[in-house]
């Protein structure tokens, strides 16, 4: 699914360069759900944004399902993100001024799908997330367990393979966290999503198959879990 | 319908300043329609004026009154079709505040040439057979008050003393923007007491010798034919068309209307200033929005067209709220400063100006914004707070 070879990332930061990511090179499966931890700096969230096709390598390759995503150019990769990867956020970033219902369908004004089929997908959405009751709802009148949830059905509204999920769990508290890790592994397990998770949170990591740990910007271990 | 109902929600987000901005926005776009109409009603004049009518008055100046006598030697010149004459009286009503235009005319001929005058029947019965008589505008009566079978005093500032006037009726305009500020009375009455009175002006003298031709093409042809008449003479003329004498008024007066002319730019400018900051302010505290948008998809074109429709929604909200006042107070400003305008109507290419000045307004104050949410790079943009 993921294939990545010698992938070296490059921040200017004023006069000094620095070296995010250093000839890291990976290999994540259809189907994998895979925890990336590591100290701050390690350079796990910039190699999910790499992944996720919102920031460009300094140098390397990064395929996913055979396409090698380094070589789209910005509207290409638009597209490319619109169709094949959900977005889960820390802060959950949903459009304040928009209810539940008509966040989740954001993603579909994309597609040349009717309204009502729209409707039909956001609803099912919303219901698989167990938020039928809150589509009216604007995110400031949802607990934070709730916006993530939100934000998760957007994130399936496209059917995306691969999910990109940045401190998922992050605001939450300990309960509405276990139940977003929970339903990031139905995702996984029923409906055959790739998810790759960045976290700083061990328990959270335990809800992945896999947690690669990363140090300096290149590969550190990898850890099958018991989940 | 999402997108669209998502700018409309975005233009509310922050009630204060948007309606602030609305609110300024608003006034901008009234004040420049309202400055327009201005200063179209200071051309209104020359505007509404004929071509077919000529005004000859003295070479020197217009405030040298030209001997009645010439009316004969003019009436006979060829292309000329009827003649009247007009002076200007210049008297006070109470106070030195009420101003408004008075003229002293041979009626008859005068309303003969000035068919958008319109007189009834009985009006003009009673003022053609009493010399002491007036017609007032409508616009005037209102004002004033004035009524049929009023005597009004006006103090005369170029005749001295007092002088009495009956009320014969009011006179109503052909068209809307007619001119009905003004009062009209009998210039043989004029002429009868500035002989009685004694007074040091020119007895048997007329301000204006105003012709109508039956060919308006001939305007400049016959105006020479008229002033070579009275060429090397002691009272030398000056004959033009009644706009271009019209013109010439406006012309004196040019500086105060390039002025009020250049204060409505300033305003829309200014509003400019105002909205841009308010776009701009509205983008950076969306950087992060904006930048979830691109992640899920959204080109950058698409996310700063967000920008755009929502400045140009705001701008076309307060350009249509800021027309539709326009009217309103256009013709509370009329009432307010009396006959000083002649007619102040808001014409139609006014509120379209006014549109296209709210929209222009709409598309400047995107464009910094647009640039740097089209430019914002997701990654840094979902960082920001």
């Amino acid at each position: 699914m993921i294939h990545i070879t010698g992938l070296r990332k490059v921040y200017r930061r004023g006069e000094q360069d620095v070296l995010v990511l250093d000839g890291l090179s990976l290999h994540v499966n259809r189907g994998d759900f895979v925890a990336l931890m590591g100290p701050s700096g390690s350079g796990k969230s910039t190699l999910l944004n790499l992944i996720a096709g919102i920031d460009r390598p300094t140098s390397g390759l990064i395929q996913v399902d055979g396409a090698d995503i380094t070589q789209l150019n910005d509207a290409q990769l638009a597209q490319w993100r619109a169709k094949h990867v959900g977005f889960i956020f820390q802060f959950y970033n949903l459009i304040p001024v928009l209810t539940a219902y008509e966040n989740v369908e954001l993603p579909l004004q994309l597609t040349d799908l009717p309204a009502s089929e729209r409707r039909a997908k956001a609803e099912a959405a919303l219901a698989a997330v167990g938020l039928a009751d809150r589509m009216t709802h604007t995110p400031n009148e949802l607990s934070g367990g709730q916006q993530q949830r939100v934000a998760i059905a957007r994130a399936l509204i496209t059917n995306p393979s691969l999910i990109v999920a940045d401190e998922p769990t992050g605001d939450l508290d300990r309960q509405s966290a276990s139940d977003i890790l929970a339903m990031l592994n139905r995702l996984n397990r029923e409906m055959g999503k790739t998810i790759i998770m960045v976290t700083h949170d061990p328990k959270a990591a335990e809800a992945a198959r896999a947690v690669i740990h990363l140090e300096k910007g290149q590969l550190g271990s990898i850890v099958e879990t018991h989940a | 319908m999402l997108i669209l109902r998502l700018l409309f929600l975005n233009i509310w987000r922050n009630k204060g300043r948007s309606v602030l901005t609305f609110l300024g926005l608003v006034i901008a776009v009234l004040a420049f329609g309202l400055l327009s109409t201005v200063v179209q009603a200071w051309y209104s004049g020359a505007e509404s004026a004929s071509q077919a009518r000529l005004i000859t008055r003295s070479s020197i100046s217009l405030i040298f009154p030209l001997p009645l006598s010439h009316g004969e030697r003019i009436r006979q010149v060829d292309g000329v079709e009827s003649m009247t004459v007009s002076r200007w009286f210049g008297g006070v009503y109470k106070d030195t505040r009420n101003f408004f235009p008075q003229f002293a005319v041979d009626p008859p001929s005068y309303f003969e040439i000035y068919p958008e005058y319109m007189l009834s029947d009985e009006v003009r019965n009673k003022f053609y057979r009493d010399r002491r008589s007036a017609v007032v505008g409508r616009r005037l009566a209102q004002q004033y008050g004035f009524a049929p079978g009023d005597i009004i005093t006006l103090k005369g500032q170029i005749f001295p003393g007092n002088w009495e006037f009956l009320i014969a009726g009011i006179y109503e305009g052909k068209e809307e923007q007619t001119d009905t500020g003004k009062m009209y009375f009998h210039w043989a009455y004029l002429n009868e007491e500035v002989k009685r009175r004694k007074i040091s002006r020119d007895a048997d003298s007329v301000g204006v010798f105003i012709t109508s031709i039956a060919d308006p093409g001939r305007a400049a042809e016959v105006s020479m034919a008229i002033d070579e008449l009275f060429s090397n003479s002691a009272k030398e003329t000056l004959t033009e068309t009644e706009q271009a004498f019209q013109l010439g008024f406006v012309a004196m007066t040019e500086a105060i209307v390039v002025a009020i002319r250049a204060v409505s730019y300033v305003v829309i400018l200014i509003i400019m200033a105002v909205m841009a900051n308010t776009m701009a302010m509205t983008a950076r505290e969306r950087t992060s929005e904006y930048a979830t948008l691109k992640a899920l998809g959204f080109s950058p074109k698409f996310v700063a067209g967000l920008v755009a429709g929502e400045s140009m929604l705001m701008a076309l909200l307060g350009g249509v709220v800021g027309v539709a006042l326009t009217y309103p107070v256009a013709a509370a400003f009329h009432e307010a400063t009396g006959t000083l305008f002649r007619s102040f109507f808001v014409s139609f290419d006014t509120s379209i100006m006014q549109l296209l000045a709210a929209l222009a307004t709409g598309v400047v104050a995107a464009i910094f914004p647009m640039i740097k949410v089209y430019r914002i790079r997701i990654v840094e943009g979902l960082r920001a707070i």
